[in-house]
């Protein structure tokens, strides 16, 4: 993999910020956008632009091709078996909301169990507990262990009989864990439940196989992976979706209306309200298309040996503590430095061109339980160097000279 | 983008050693406010009379410029009529929004001025003012 040539297509990444040249390592929260995924959407609202499903026009029939080629991709990028199993959204918080309002709502009661970990994102633990409270269910929460990673002992046990859904990160957006998810949903489906698989960080950063995991949902978002903002998708096994209502009601996703009674069209456009996003979904098509193009294993590994390094570098700075297993991080490290807090960080690395999260990353009860208000947060991506993580390091050497002279 | 204009000595001070952190005994007007956006909270505590505002304390957790701002914040108010506080409060915001504005009454606070050139941490600085507000309004 050349980063070089990759950097080349990120018009974002070359440019300066305060007097330095911009080290981007806020990829978990967003990453940037490839040439080829702006010019995508460029293209579609040169020449293509028009509403789906619809016109009987050229436009009309470019579009549908353009936005229902993305589904296809979308499809074959998780290996899902038809495309018909993947549904459109606006990113994955939607996704995992329409699973809990649609799916959830309708298969849980009083007696029944939703389990989930500590360790889950905002979007995978207020849609269950919202769904928790409307029908009596109850919210278990297999335990971490004291790395941060899941022990299978403790799934075993915490998922029972009465388990209807298992919901799961694939991968932490703060500890950078994998979750053992394909044997996580062999328990589930031996005791009788589902599992829903919060795919936010791993879609971008390795190869996700749908049917392998046998996954019965799976969210991902598109911005994440080099694709536009407001575009992600639900895969879900057809025979579920079959069964499940739509939660939004409207134009595009009927099939007859009567004064009284409608009905809904077929998958996967019964859960698709309104006109889509349709740049969005092209704009994603383009960014798989350019993943696949480098090659899920080969950013894989690219990450793989960025990461060890910035865990090798950021062990040398003095009162640096860093949260998660000693090894295996994905794509990002967490973590505080002595007494400063992270946003006072966060706003000196800035001011070396250093981009990076800090705060509670949508994980406030995985803050909690690390003992921590917030943290500090470098996430990596294809684009990022050895260079990139010395600059951090670099950056936070100085954030500590800075803070122990300005007292 | 110069650090100093937003971590000034005076700041780096109340930070390293805040004023006024802690609870009172008794029972007083007490706000609990967070930024959910970043996590940083703070417990403001206000007692007042007669219109006048005897004593002010907080806890809470948070970065520099929160805590700093916390403690400027109690310090200035302590003493002051309530519409006194408020005016001082309005006068705040005029200096988050980069307006010149004076503090003949507690001039520390001046030392936050460099705040607006950092707009990510205008809401830090703003934490312990929008406490107070609704404390005053309680």
């Amino acid at each position: 993999m050349n980063t070089a040539l990759i950097r080349e297509q990120f018009p974002i990444l070359h440019q300066e910020i305060n007097g330095h040249p911009l080290v981007y390592l806020d990829n978990a929260a967003t990453s940037q956008k490839p040439l080829a995924v702006i010019e995508a959407i460029k293209h579609y609202y040169e020449y293509d632009n028009s509403n789906v499903h619809r016109g009987v026009h050229t436009l009309g029939s470019r579009a549908t091709d353009a936005y229902e080629g993305a589904r296809e991709k979308v499809a074959r990028f998780l290996n899902a078996k038809r495309s018909q199993e993947i549904i459109f959204t606006r990113g994955t918080t939607t996704a995992l909301n329409l699973v809990a309002s649609s799916y959830g709502r309708a298969n849980c009661q009083e007696g029944d169990e939703i389990v989930i970990t500590p360790m889950e994102h905002h979007s995978n633990l207020i849609p269950w507990q919202q769904v928790a409270k409307a029908t009596g269910a109850t919210l278990k929460y297999i335990p971490l262990q004291e790395d941060g990673s899941v022990d299978l002992a403790d799934v075993e046990k915490t998922i029972t009989e009465n388990t209807k859904i298992v919901a799961i990160a694939h991968v932490s957006n703060v500890l950078g864990v994998v979750n053992p998810v394909k044997e996580i949903a062999a328990i589930a489906h031996r005791k009788g439940a589902i599992i829903v698989v919060d795919g936010a960080q791993s879609t971008p950063h390795m190869k996700v196989d749908v049917q392998d995991i046998d996954a019965d949902f799976y969210a991902f978002s598109g911005h994440k992976m080099c694709g536009p903002t407001g575009i992600g998708a639900l895969y879900g096994k057809k025979a579920l979706l079959e069964n499940m209502e739509p939660i939004e009601f409207g134009g595009e996703m009927i099939d007859d209306v009567g004064l009284y009674e409608s009905t809904w069209k077929e998958l996967p456009w019964k859960f698709e309200g309104g006109t889509p996003i349709i740049a969005g979904a092209v704009g994603l098509g383009a960014a798989i298309d350019f993943l696949e193009s480098i090659g899920l294993d080969a950013i894989a590994q690219h990450e793989s040996r960025l990461v060890n390094y910035a865990l090798g570098r950021l062990r040398e700075v003095d009162g640096l503590k860093i949260y998660g297993p000693a090894e295996r991080h994905v794509g990002l490290v967490t973590f505080n430095l002595d007494d400063v807090h992270p946003h006072d960080v966060a706003t000196v690395l800035d001011s070396k061109g250093v981009a990076v999260r800090a705060g509670h990353h949508c994980c406030q009860p995985l803050m909690r339980w690390l003992k921590a208000s917030a943290t500090a947060r470098a996430s990596f991506y294809l684009y990022n160097t050895e260079a990139d993580v010395d600059a951090l390091v670099s950056a936070l050497i100085q954030t500590k000279e800075y803070f122990g002279d300005a007292t | 983008m110069q650090l100093d204009d937003l971590y000034r000595r005076v700041i780096m001070d109340h930070y390293k050693n805040p004023r006024n952190r802690g609870r009172f005994e008794d029972d007083v007007v007490t706000v609990d406010l967070n930024n959910p956006t970043c996590g940083d909270r703070i417990s403001l505590q206000l007692k007042t009379k007669d219109g006048v505002v005897e004593d002010a304390r907080f806890t809470g957790e948070g970065c520099s410029i929160s805590m700093s701002s916390a403690s400027m914040m109690t310090e200035a108010v302590k003493g002051k009529t309530i519409d006194q506080a408020l005016d001082m409060a309005n006068r705040f915001s005029s200096l988050m929004k980069g307006e010149a504005v004076e503090f003949d009454d507690y001039e520390e606070l001046e030392a936050l001025s460099g705040v607006n050139k950092f707009p990510a941490r205008i809401k830090c600085a703003t934490l312990a003012w929008n406490a107070l507000r609704k404390g005053i309004d309680e």
